[in-house]
Formats: structure tokens, sequence, C-alpha cells
């Protein structure tokens, strides 16, 4: 009851104090223009598509390659120990360059050693760079999932006959993985907004159609329309990454 | 009373004029000086040096022509750097006069307020050597075969898609240093700019860049004229759209395009 009535007080001070403010008209016309909205909203979903795309294919890429480096990084054989340093070396290395950056490099560097068509494209090497990245992220929450699964399942395993590998693949990753998996759809809602980076490269993408349709028509309003279709998408995948949390917890308690 | 106070201002408004020309007396953001925006970093041909105090390149002296005509000392000319977004986003602007190579188009006119013309720019076609070799003519037909990539907040966009309706879609990028480094890399075959910045790109930021072709600016629809960008509703825009004309009538302006904007007879019309 009080909840609620705070909730709509504060709502309605919003709702009728901001037109007040002098600039409210300019700001109107410049950030929301129905008119303008309804023209470029097509376009702009359709734009969306190719964000969706991108997102698609790296993900599997990201897990994959982040769990290798995660084991990389994790195993304790002395033979490996290169691996280990490689591991070490990946992730500080490419969670440290901001991923615009990597995304010029490796976008036009890469293929400006002379790559022929079709291997040259922004659309693979701009993937490439967003993978090197994400995957650094992804590998170091992987790792920090194996670490927190206790010593004694590992030795009870053991106990039980299973070899280190089995070990691994049975016991620990099951566990880590559904472990760090709200940190992991955190990761997933940040790429599905860098995946918009790849512009700079080249291709359009919904926020560089927005900023097409910024600069001819000299109105924001495209970006908000840019915004609301994502938010359609992250919002439902935040909220459903708390639904798993949740069903998670109360299965394990 | 009323009388005294409208001589006052009146003598008030005749004493700015004697430090600021007769029409854009308080009508700039500092009394007194003319504000010029101009591109981070400004290009060349444009503005020389990414220098525009120094009054060399075409907008350069245009600005300083056209703050001399409005009864603006050199000295009395401030330049600030914005955006595109900066010069069209709501509320208070920091410059007077935006110039940078801004396209007057219907759309944009309904948000800031655009000056007369001061150039008409022809869209040339830019490619590399190789691209040449390959076969590639000033022609509709082989331009329609090539990738294309422009840059966003430019009209070139539109002029692709229109005229040469491109077999593939091209590529947007944000700056011409990007398109330079795409078609460096391969990416891209072929990019539209306005003719003076095709001509600086390929011989300069280019290794092997070619200007392929131009097309005719009178046979467009709606040619690639260049205006100054003032906030909606500016009190100075007569006063420019003045000095403009005057500069127009006076042949100050072709003669300052004749010194900063390369002959360009040497490009092919594109067919």
């Amino acid at each position: 009851m009080i909840a609620g009535v705070s909730t709509c007080v504060a709502l309605a001070l919003v709702v009728v104090l901001v037109p007040l403010a002098p600039g409210w008209d300019a700001v109107r016309a410049s950030f929301f223009d129905g008119e303008v909205f309804v023209r470029v909203f097509p376009d702009l979903l359709r734009a969306f598509t190719l964000d969706v795309a991108i997102f698609a294919w790296s993900v599997p890429m990201i897990f994959a390659l982040g769990l290798a480096i995660a084991l990389a990084r994790g195993n304790t054989n002395p033979a490996l120990f290169p691996l280990r340093i490689f591991g070490a070396v990946y992730v500080d290395l490419f969670r440290g360059i901001p991923v615009v950056l990597l995304v010029y490099l490796v976008g036009f560097g890469i293929p400006g050693l002379g790559l022929p068509r079709p291997w040259n494209s922004p659309y693979i090497w701009g993937t490439v760079a967003l993978v090197l990245t994400y995957s650094a992220y992804v590998a170091e929450v992987l790792r920090s999932g194996i670490e927190s699964i206790h010593a004694s399942q590992r030795n009870a395993a053991i106990c039980l006959g299973l070899s280190e590998r089995d070990t691994m693949r049975y016991v620990i990753l099951p566990q880590a993985i559904r472990r760090v998996v709200p940190a992991n759809m955190n990761m997933l809602v940040a790429l599905q907004k860098d995946v918009a980076l790849l512009s700079f490269i080249g291709p359009v993408e919904i926020l560089r159609q927005a900023g097409i349709f910024k600069s001819l028509l000299a109105n924001f309003t495209p970006y908000v329309a840019a915004a609301v279709i994502f938010l359609c998408i992250t919002v439902p995948a935040t909220r459903y990454a708390d639904y798993l949390m949740n069903r998670d917890r109360d299965a394990r308690s | 009373m009323k009388n005294v106070l409208t001589a006052a201002l009146l003598s008030f408004a005749a004493t700015g004029a004697m430090a600021a020309g007769h029409c854009a007396a308080g009508k700039t953001l500092t009394d007194g000086t003319l504000t010029i925006a101009t591109g981070n970093p400004a290009y060349y041909p444009w503005v020389l040096n990414d220098a525009p105090e120094a009054g060399e390149g075409f907008e350069a002296a245009v600005a300083y022509a056209l703050a001399e005509e409005m009864g603006f000392a050199a000295d009395a000319v401030t330049w600030v750097r914005t955006s595109f977004d900066e010069a069209i986003q709501p509320g208070a602007k920091n410059f007077d006069l935006n110039m940078q190579q801004y396209s007057i188009t219907p759309e944009r006119d309904k948000v800031v307020d655009f000056s007369a013309p001061y150039y008409t720019a022809p869209q040339a076609v830019m490619t590399t050597q190789p691209v040449v070799d390959g076969g590639a003519a000033p022609t509709l037909e082989s331009l329609k075969g090539l990738k294309w990539g422009v840059v966003a907040s430019t009209t070139a966009l539109p002029v692709v898609m229109d005229r040469i309706q491109p077999d593939q879609s091209p590529l947007v990028y944000d700056d011409n240093a990007n398109i330079t480094a795409a078609m460096q890399a391969g990416q891209i075959d072929a990019a539209l700019f306005d003719l003076p910045t095709a001509l600086f790109t390929a011989a300069v930021l280019m290794e092997n860049g070619v200007v392929l072709g131009q097309f005719d600016p009178d046979a467009a629809e709606n040619p690639d004229q260049f205006g100054m960008l003032m906030p909606e509703g500016s009190a100075l825009k007569t006063c420019v759209d003045e000095a403009l004309a005057a500069m127009t009538d006076s042949g100050k302006l072709a003669e300052i395009e004749a010194q900063w904007l390369q002959e360009a007879t040497g490009v092919p019309l594109i067919k």
C-alpha cells in the first residue's frame, strides 16, 4: 500500500515536472518525435537482426574458448605449466584492452595484411575481436566457478576411482557452471550491447542504422527507438537469469 | 520615459555596432566576438593543418572573410570544436556558426538553421589503382558492381543507394580515416566523398588512391550544397546570409574557392 502510493507520487512528479523544464519542447522534438519513430522503426528492426546474428554465432565460440582458457589456467600438471602461463597472459591481455581498440586493430589490421575476399570481411574479424575479449572475461568467470567447488568434491571423486579428467568433466564442471550462470548472463547482456561496436568497422547494424537516420534527419529519436528494441531483448533476458538463479537457490535449499 | 529608454537602447546598440558590424551586434554568444565551430579534427582542404586560426583552407578562409564582412576583426573570431551530434543536440550551443561541410537538407533544416550555401560540392568516387586495373570505369553500370563505403554523417549514403544502387549493401563508417583503413584492407572498393575531400584523400591519405569520376552537380536533382549551421531560430541568420550574398556578388567567395579548392577539370564525369 505505502509502496504503491509512493511509487505513484514519484511517477506523477516526473510526468508533471519534467515537461515544465524550459527546454522540454526542444528535447521532446529531438528525442521523442513520434513521426520519426514510426518512420525509422521497421528499418531499425531489420538492422537489429544483424546484431542478433552476430550475437548468436559469437556466443558458442566465446564459451568454448573461455572454457578452454579457464581449464588451461586451472591445470596443476607441472608439465603443462606453459599452458597455464599462456592462459594468464591471454586473460590479462584481452581483458585489459578496450573492446573498441581491439575491434579496430583486428578488424582493419589483420585484413590489411593482404587477405583476399571473402576472408578479409569485417564480419569475420569483428567477431574475432569480440570473441577474444569476451572469452577472456568468461574464462575468469568459469575459473572462479571451478575454484568455488569445495576440494572435498574432488577428493571424493578421486576416491570413487574417477580419473582427473572425468572428475572435472562429471563432478566439478557441472556444479561450477551452474554456480556462475548469473555472472555469465550478465556477460551475455553486455555482449548483446557490445555487438554494436562492430559498426565501427563497417557493418550496418542497429546503432549504425540509427546513426545514419540521426544525421539525415538531425534528430535523436532513432536512438531512442533503438534503445526500445534493445530493451525488448535485454529486460526479458535479465529477468530469465533472475528466474534461473532463484530456481537454482530454491532447489538447493 | 519610454523614449529615453529607446534612445538609450539605440545608442547602446550603436556602440555595439561600432565594435561588431552593422547587423550582428548583440546577436552573438559573446558580444564583439564571432564564435565559429569546426570539426575535430578539421580536414584538409577545408582547414589546413587542423589549425583554423591560421585562416588557411577553404572553410577557414571563408570564415575570416565572412567575419570581416560582418564587421568582426580577425582577432574577434574564436574557434571551438564540435561533433555533428553536438551541433544538432537540443539546448544551448557553444557556437554562433558551425562550418564543417554540412549539406543542407530539408529534414535537417527543421531542427537547425542553415545559411545560404557557400559551396556546391560535386560528389566524387574515390577508389584504388588495383580496382581500376580490375576494370572499374566511371559509368553507373560499372559502379554498381563495386563494394561501397560511406561516412555515416554525410549525405553520401542516399546518393549511393538512389543513384548507384549497388549490388551489395554498402558498409558505413564514422569518418574518412576509417574509410581509408577499410579500403587499404580491401574491405571496400570505392567510397563517395565531396570532390575536394576525394582529391585530398586519394592523393595524401591513400597509397594508391584514384578519383575515378564525379557526378555532375548541375545534373543532380538536389545538389549537395554546404551551409553554415546555426541554432534553430538564430538571430544571426539574416546577417550571415547578407554577408554571404555580398561575398558572392563581389567575387570574394569565388576567389577563395579558386585559391583553396583544387581545380578539378581532370576528373571525368560519371555517365
